[in-house]
Parts: structure tokens; C-alpha cells; sequence
């Protein structure tokens, strides 16, 4: 698929999409990283996605839909602007991931996999994210915030609140 | 391969290096349980039912993927093995719901036998079972998702077996289902072969689901009778008020000339035999015009007073005969002797879809160069040229499909237009629109009309070839495409045609100019002493039958299951002077203008031998019973009876007398026609008694035809018996009459699929408008 075709990608992904396909001996093995890369823009993994990259591809709709819902990462529903993702995995529950899960999920009124009417956080409990060290840890998008307390999660919330205002002037200036 | 010795289970076994252990076991009859190992498809590996214990291998082994080599040891049946298979199957039903007393494979459950035999009757899991809703997919086709244990099968039958690619499995773990492409929908072939290959009953059939108990029905192997391909069908019975009604079409029989397949028309389209317009009563039409139901015996009476009389009167000359392409051979062969002998003319016709006289001509005298069905699936090169089996000749296609897969068999293809089998193809000829004449010439080195000479390179270094040619040949340039075939060795040829028994129609002489056998009716050799009373001369086609209709010259038509007025050209008022009698299943556009039509049995309702397009000849077996309906050749032998004819000289039974027991020494053998004949003929006995058993006629068919010397024993067993066209006499030859293809694509089948409320459901879901864009192909 070239550049100029239809594309409810951005240009730079439509281009990375191009090299991508390219990259592999089969086709599809880059079926995975597009699916991740699409998702990162568009927020989840719409018809529209699931359609253009089975056509980038040349596999059929059904092929993408087998393999995307395999994994719990990727999405058929939008998620908030920030995608508060709490690990429960062995090492923070330990360390009272679930009186942090709780905690958010009364600031922001929502439960597992909710998101908040302003569609501005969406909640999750997720396995293992890889900062046992420093339990109990939550990702927000791909920032990590680690070495929780409930006591944390105003502080939080607010940071992204604010960033999302922030954003909100520049892009109403 | 090399053979190679292995042991299992103490028992030395010996097969070739590389075979799969599972299928080396089975020929050896060890049995090793498997849901998701199904011969001719990939391997998965998913089920581990099937493992075992192989000697100096720490873990046990899956039989399905395990090869053998020399010396290996093996241990199929142990403590160990029974319960890691009993292991498995409580993972399975650790969500499979124990309904097998509602469940339609109850009876017939892979799932259901294993369990039985090892024994998983308890289970650890104390977890609730996850309930949810069945699904409908298609008209066709059914699931129910927590009865399913995703072995695999179905994804790999649509796809490697179908090349339709309709299924997948989504999500994971204990949430995983097998999804259909349109999201709830299936946008398919609609073969329902996934329903075939389904061990257990998640996988359901809209035709069949809920209506019986495997165990109530009885099972009949006969021959579908939709397209030409001539697929063998299972038929489950069952008895009801009006004599037995089909409940069920599968390929259970797997021994047939379709092997594993059945197509859509096959599998559902068998419903029109139920069909609430389906005629039970002669009608005869009275003062007032109208027909009205009548008795057989005035309608028998009353048809064959009028056809005495006015061959009486006005001779043979001024009687048509039109014949059908879905009646048996006998009843073909019975029906142009009655027309020949008994009514004395040679204006006898069927609705031709392929020029099969054509190329018995081509092929006179040239004999072992046809191929059967079964060598489409075995040849190493095959050019395909014209037609588009895919959608017309479903069980072609299977063939193609499964011989490139499995035996790298090279498909070349030269089409006009693109077609679904191109995706085999190793190289594919695009013709002109108007280029299937000039493809002869190609092949031989002219580059004229058709470009390029890649293709002609390729394909003329293979050694042998298997050509099959469609219908857009017939005449002189199917003669000049086989005489190339001709000048090589090793070129086989098949003909596409469209009906069940088309091409036996015009082997058995439902034609103007030519008898049973292509023999020409100028030339009828040993038929003048067997047809007294045959005309000498050629008669009409149908158009012409027709024409001399409108011109009031055609006092009779007798029409046999055909429909020759729905047919565009065909004018009913033509027939407004012409006394019409028809024989058929349904109150078609031409019964209605009948004066007499007399209700007809399907092919699924009576016993007889039909001939593919391949010319390969199957037993047909009688599996429902309709009251009111009389098969067609019970109708003609009436018929004649009826006009004073003693028939013992159309059918040839009882010629040893008429001593034979009625049954009483049948016992063991009842139903076994060809084994109760041998043990009659042994004891002295006439084993036809019957003016109404058509294998009286076979006998006649095989004493006059040529190529149709048959293999009894086998045709009686249920196999396909080749017939051999290359006996046809060379002074064959026929007027290019009226050709026009059915083209019947994959739930369209003539009339019949006009009255097959299955087939239409599956018409109408693949014609909605939210699947067309993405269509199978």
C-alpha cells in the first residue's frame, strides 16, 4: 500500500507502516507491532484500524481479529486520554496494590476497565508490568509511577489533570 | 519412501519412512483417539488425545506428528496413556455442558465415545460451567459456543480443504470460540463441511438439528442429485405418515467418489422432495380445462388411448418426445425405446447443457482417454480450460484444491474469465473473451489470437495431462481441442456438463440423430433387429419439436422430467393444439399446460444407475418413499402397458420363466440385489420378475451398449464404475442442436433448487447486501 492511498493513519505512521511490512520475511509478522502502533494513535483498535492494516497486510479482517484478541494490551473500545494501568501481579499486591486499585477507583468512580464520563482516565488492573522492585507500581499511558500508597493517588490524578488542561490552552490558543 | 519396521505395543508394524504414527496405527488397527488429527488437513496437535509413550523419549508424544522411523518402540495403551487421556478430557469438559440428551450429536459425539471409554464421568473442578448463547451463523450452519473443545478442524477444513478461510479462533484461554468472518455471520460456500468435521455438537445443521435421534434413522448411500459431479450422499430416513421422509444429507459414507466432500446443494439442498407443492396425484385436465386430480388408472387409461390414437392416425411423425436430464439411465434408455418402437418416432430430445455427443465423437475410437472423477484428484498436471468449478463443479474443485495440496499436482488454468481455482494455478492463461476457439492453435505454436507463450511452454513439458475442458466448447472446436490432445500420449480428457445425468441422457440416446451409445440413427447396426418398428430417418431436436408445434403439425409431446417452457425462446402457446403429457415432481411452467402429468419420484425415491459428467456410472439406491408418486420408469412401463404393448419387449424381464421365490430365501441378503441375483441365478431362477426393476434394462443397456460394460460387482457395491466413450462407433455424428449451459452455481439447481426452501435461505443470506463486498473469492 503506498503513501498515497487512503489512510486513517498519520503520514509518519502510514510510513512506518510501509517499512514495516517490508521488514519480515512474511508479511504478517508485523502484524503485532502495527496493531501496538495503530492502537498508541488512535486509541484503540476501531473497524477502520482492524480493516487498513488486514488490507496493508493482504491477510483477511478475521486473520487481524484472531490475533488482536489474543492480547489483553490491545483494545476494541476507546480508553481515557490517560489509561491508569494498577499491577495486582505477587510483588504489589504484597505491598497493598489492591488498597491502591481501591483508592482509584473512588477518585475516579469508575472500576475495572471503566472510563470517566469526561473521558479523561480510563482504569485497569493488569499483570505483571516489570517494576517489582520498586511495588506496588502503576503505568498511566507509558509513564510509570512506582513505590505507591493510596496516600499517592490524588497527587496523581491531579498531575494529569493539569497536564491535560495545560494541553487543553495551548491547543485553544 | 523406504518401508521401515517399528513396534507398538509388542506388534512389529511395518510402513513407510515418514508416515504419521496415528495413520500407521489405524491401518494396523490399533486405534488412537484423536479430535483434532483429520487426515488430509494440516497437523495441530491441539487436542493430546492421541499421545503415547515412546521408548527412550522422557515425555509422551503426540501420535498425530510423531513419524516413524526404523526401530522405534512404542506404547499405545497403558495406565500411563489412559489417564493423561482421561486427564484431557476433564480439561474438556471442565466447560463442556453435559447435555447430550438435547444434543444433536448426541449418539454420534467423539467427545461422547471417549468419555465413555475412559471414564471421565467425575471431575476436580468445582467451578461453575460458563453458559453462553448458541449462535446462528448462516441459515446453515449453527454453533454453540461452551460446546465447543477447539480442535481445530473446522478452521482448517474452510481453509486448506475450502480455500474459503471463513473461521478463526478469538481470545484466549478458557474464552476462547471459534468466530466466522462477518463477526456473527458467515459469509461462505456454506458446504457445511465444518459442520462435517465437527466432533461434537457445537457445530449444528439448520436442515437437521433437533428434528430426529441419530439412532432413529436409517442411512442410505445413493447419488446426490443436483449437479453432475455425481457425488455419493448418505440419506438418514425415517418413516412417516406418507412412507419415509429424508431427515438428514451427509457424506457419512466416506468410501464414495467424493471421499471426505459434499457441497451445499448436497448437504441441504435435498428439502424439495418435502416440499408441500410436490405433485402426489395424476392430474388429468377436464371439460372445463382444468386439471383435476384423477386416479391412475383413467390417467394412465385416458394418456394412453390419446397417444394410440394418434399414432393410429397421423403416425409417429406427429409425436415429440422430451427427456430429462435428472431420470436414471434405465429410465433414459427405456423412455427413447418407447418413443422409437412404441410410438414410432425418432423426434426425441433433451434440454441439452453440454455437448456430450460432440465429444463422444471426438473421441471415437480412441479409447482409455477419458478420465473419471477420481483422477482429477490423483493427476500430476492438469489443464483446466474454460468453465468455473468452483461455483459449478464444487466437488471438482475439492479435487484440484486437495491434489495440489497434498500430491503438488500442477493446475494450469486457461479461462476467459478469472476464477476462483486460479489461487492453485501454477500458471493461469488469461483468454479473450472470444478466444476458447483459437486455443487449439495456441497450444500447437500459433500465437495469432492468443499471446505469450510462457504457458504453452510450461505446460506442454509436463509428461501427462489431465484436461478438462467447460462448456464453452462443443462442436468443432471441442473436436479440434481433443484431436490435439489426441496426437500426444498421456492427455486424458473430462467434459463439464450441468445436471446429475446429463451426460447419461445423451449416452442412452435422448437424441433426434443418435441412439443409446451414440450409435446414428441412419447407421443403427445391430438396434435395427432390437427397435422394430423405429423410423429410418433422423427426427427433430427440440426447437424443432416445438416449432412444428406452433405450425400445428406435433399432435402429441410426451415430457419427462423436464421443463422446457421455462426455458427463454420456448413459446407455451405453441403447444395449444398438442395433446402434452408430462411426468414430474412439481407442477412446473410446462406441467401446467399439460393435459395429463402424472407425479413423479425424485432420483432420491427410486433405483437406478446415473453417469457423471466424467462418465463414471453410480448405483442409485432408493432412501425415501413418498405415497402417491411412481417413479418414471413404473410410469412408462404403465404407459405402454396401457396402449396394448406386451412389455416384455421394452423390459426384459422374467425371460426364464417366472419360477423365482418371492422373498422367502432372501434372509440375510434381503436388499443385496447383486448377491440375492447370483444366489437365484445359482439355483435356476429368473431374478427378474418385475416389469417395474430397472436392472432389467441394465442388462439390455450393457448387451447393446458398448461403453457400458460394467463392473457389476463393483457398481452394485456402491463404487463409480467408469463407462468408456471411446467404443462410439466413428460415423457418429449429430446436428449441433440447441446447447444452452445451466451454469447452476453453488444453491441454484434447475427446478429442483426453484422448490428447495434450503437452498433458497442460503441464496438469499449470501446475496445480502452487507456480505457481498466480501465474497468467498
Amino acid at each position: 500500500m503506498s503513501n498515497e492511498t487512503m489512510t486513517i493513519f498519520s503520514p509518519k505512521l502510514a510510513a512506518r507502516f510501509d517499512a514495516l511490512v517490508q521488514k519480515y520475511p512474511a508479511r504478517r509478522s508485523a502484524l503485532v507491532p502495527m496493531l501496538l502502533y495503530a492502537q498508541d494513535e488512535i486509541g484503540y483498535l476501531s473497524d477502520a484500524v482492524i480493516a487498513e492494516v488486514a488490507a496493508r497486510i493482504g491477510i483477511t479482517e478475521l486473520d487481524v481479529r484472531n490475533v488482536a484478541t489474543y492480547y489483553s494490551m490491545l483494545r476494541f473500545k476507546p480508553a481515557g486520554k490517560f489509561n491508569v494501568q494498577v499491577c495486582t501481579n505477587i510483588s504489589c499486591m504484597l505491598r497493598g496494590a489492591y488498597d491502591l486499585f481501591e483508592r482509584f477507583q473512588d477518585e475516579l468512580g469508575i472500576g475495572h476497565k471503566g472510563v470517566t464520563t469526561d473521558g479523561l482516565f480510563s482504569l485497569e488492573e493488569v499483570e505483571c508490568i516489570g517494576a517489582c522492585c520498586w511495588a506496588p507500581a502503576i503505568q498511566v499511558n507509558y509513564d510509570f509511577h512506582d513505590e505507591l500508597n493510596p496516600d499517592s493517588v490524588p497527587g496523581i490524578l491531579a498531575e494529569y489533570r493539569g497536564k491535560a488542561k495545560a494541553e487543553g490552552t495551548v491547543s485553544h490558543a | 519412501m523406504a518401508d521401515v519396521t517399528f513396534t507398538v505395543d509388542g506388534k512389529k508394524l511395518t510402513a513407510p519412512a515418514g508416515t504419521l504414527l496415528i495413520d500407521a496405527c489405524r491401518k494396523a488397527g490399533i486405534e488412537i483417539p484423536a479430535f483434532c488429527y483429520y487426515p488430509g488437513l494440516s497437523l495441530q496437535a491441539a487436542c493430546r488425545m492421541c499421545v503415547v509413550r515412546q521408548e527412550k523419549v522422557p515425555k509422551l508424544q503426540t501420535a498425530c506428528t510423531t513419524t516413524v522411523a526404523e526401530g522405534q518402540v512404542f506404547i499405545t495403551d497403558s495406565p500411563e496413556i489412559t489417564q493423561a487421556r482421561k486427564a484431557t478430557i476433564e480439561l474438556l469438559l471442565g466447560n463442556h455442558p453435559l447435555d447430550c440428551p438435547v444434543c444433536d450429536a448426541g449418539g454420534e459425539c467423539e467427545l461422547q465415545d471417549m468419555t465413555f471409554k475412559y471414564g471421565a464421568g467425575e471431575s476436580l473442578y468445582a467451578e461453575a460451567k460458563q453458559h453462553r448463547e448458541e449462535q446462528q451463523w448462516s441459515p446453515a450452519v449453527f454453533y454453540d459456543r461452551p460446546r465447543c473443545i477447539l480442535c481445530y478442524r473446522c478452521i482448517r477444513m474452510c481453509g486448506e480443504g475450502m480455500d474459503v478461510w471463513a473461521l478463526g479462533v478469538q481470545n484466549r484461554g478458557a474464552r476462547a470460540v471459534i468466530a466466522p468472518n462477518g463477526g456473527d455471520t458467515l459469509d461462505c460456500e456454506q458446504c457445511g463441511m465444518c459442520i462435517d468435521v465437527c466432533p461434537v455438537g457445537a457445530l449444528t445443521s439448520g436442515s437437521y438439528r433437533y428434528k430426529t435421534r441419530p439412532w432413529e434413522m436409517n442411512h442410505i448411500s445413493t447419488v446426490c442429485t443436483h449437479c453432475a459431479d455425481g457425488c455419493k450422499v448418505t440419506l438418514g430416513v425415517r418413516q412417516s405418515n406418507i412412507g419415509s421422509e429424508i431427515i438428514r444429507a451427509d457424506n457419512r459414507d466416506k468410501s464414495g467418489i467424493n471421499g471426505d466432500f459434499l457441497c451445499a446443494k448436497g448437504r441441504f439442498g435435498f428439502d424439495f422432495v418435502e416440499n408441500p407443492e410436490r405433485l402426489n396425484k395424476p392430474l388429468v385436465r377436464n371439460a372445463n380445462g382444468q386439471l383435476e386430480p384423477a386416479s391412475w388408472e383413467h390417467a394412465l387409461r385416458f394418456a394412453a388411448g390419446k397417444l394410440k390414437e394418434i399414432r393410429d392416425a397421423r403416425g409417429g411423425s406427429a409425436i415429440g418426445v422430451i427427456g430429462s436430464n435428472l431420470t436414471t439411465n434405465e429410465e433414459n434408455y427405456l423412455l427413447q425405446k418407447f418413443a422409437r418402437t412404441v410410438l414410432q418416432t425418432n423426434n426425441i430430445d433433451h434440454e441439452r447443457t453440454a455437448d456430450y455427443a460432440g465429444f463422444a465423437r471426438a473421441l471415437a475410437g480412441s479409447q482409455g482417454r477419458t478420465a473419471s472423477m477420481r483422477d482429477t484428484a490423483t493427476a500430476p498436471a492438469i489443464l483446466l480450460i474454460g468453465g468455473n468449478p468452483t461455483e459449478e463443479h464444487p466437488l471438482l474443485a475439492w479435487n484440484l484444491r486437495t491434489n495440489v495440496r497434498l500430491n503438488r499436482a500442477r493446475l494450469y488454468v486457461a479461462n476467459a474469465k478469472q476464477i476462483k481455482l486460479e489461487r492453485q494455478a501454477k500458471a493461469v492463461l488469461r483468454l479473450p473473451a472470444d478466444g476458447y476457439p483459437a486455443l487449439a492453435a495456441h497450444l500447437d505454436g500459433s500465437d495469432k489470437v492468443i499471446a505469450g507463450s510462457a504457458f504453452r511452454e510450461t505446460l506442454l513439458a509436463e509428461e501427462s495431462l489431465l484436461v478438462i475442458l467447460g462448456q464453452e466448447y462443443r462442436g468443432a472446436e471441442l473436436e479440434e481441442l481433443v484431436k490435439w490432445g489426441l496426437k500426444r500420449d498421456n492427455v486424458r480428457f473430462a467434459f463439464l456438463g450441468d445436471h446429475a445425468n446429463s451426460r447419461g441422457a445423451a449416452d442412452m440416446g435422448l437424441l433426434p440423430d443418435l441412439l443409446p451409445g451414440y450409435v446414428p440413427v441412419t447407421a443403427p447396426g445391430q438396434f435395427s433387429a432390437e427397435y422394430p418398428g423405429m423410423p429410418a430417418a433422423p427426427g427433430k431436436a427440440l426447437p424443432d419439436i416445438f416449432a412444428s408445434a406452433a405450425k400445428g403439425e406435433l399432435a402429441a409431446l410426451l415430457v419427462v422430467g423436464a421443463n422446457p417452457i421455462a426455458k427463454p425462446g420456448m413459446d407455451a402457446a405453441a403447444l395449444k393444439n398438442t395433446f402434452v403429457i408430462v411426468h414430474d415432481i412439481f407442477l412446473t411452467e410446462t406441467a401446467a399446460h399439460a393435459d395429463v402429468v402424472f407425479p413423479a419420484a425424485s432420483l432420491y425415491e427410486k433405483s437406478g444407475t446415473v453417469t457423471n459428467t466424467y462418465g463414471d456410472v453410480q448405483l442409485a439406491r432408493k432412501a425415501a418413499d413418498r405415497s402417491g408418486v411412481k417413479p418414471d420408469f413404473e410410469i412408462l412401463v404403465r404407459l405402454a402397458g396401457a396402449m396394448g404393448v406386451d412389455v416384455k419387449t421394452l423390459v426384459p424381464f422374467g425371460t426364464t420363466g417366472i419360477t423365482a421365490d418371492l422373498g422367502q430365501s432372501r434372509g440375510a441378503q434381503a436388499g443385496e440385489a447383486d448377491r440375492h441375483a447370483v444366489w437365484l441365478a445359482a439355483n435356476g431362477l429368473e431374478p427378474k420378475l418385475s416389469p417395474f426393476d430397472p436392472l432389467a434394462v441394465l442388462d439390455e443397456i450393457e448387451r447393446l451398449v458398448p461403453g457400458y460394460k460394467m463392473d457389476r460387482l463393483n457398481l452394485f457395491g456402491g463404487n463409480d464404475v467408469p463407462s468408456e466413450p471411446g467404443f462410439v462407433p466413428l460415423s457418429a455424428l449429430t446436428a449441433n442442436a440447441a446447447i444452452t449451459p445451466a451454469h447452476d452455481g453453488l444453491f441454484t439447481s434447475g427446478t429442483l433448487g426453484r422448490y428447495s426452501p434450503g437452498l433458497k435461505d442460503l441464496n438469499r443470506h449470501q446475496a445480502a447486501p452487507a456480505l457481498a463486498k466480501t465474497a468467498a473469492d
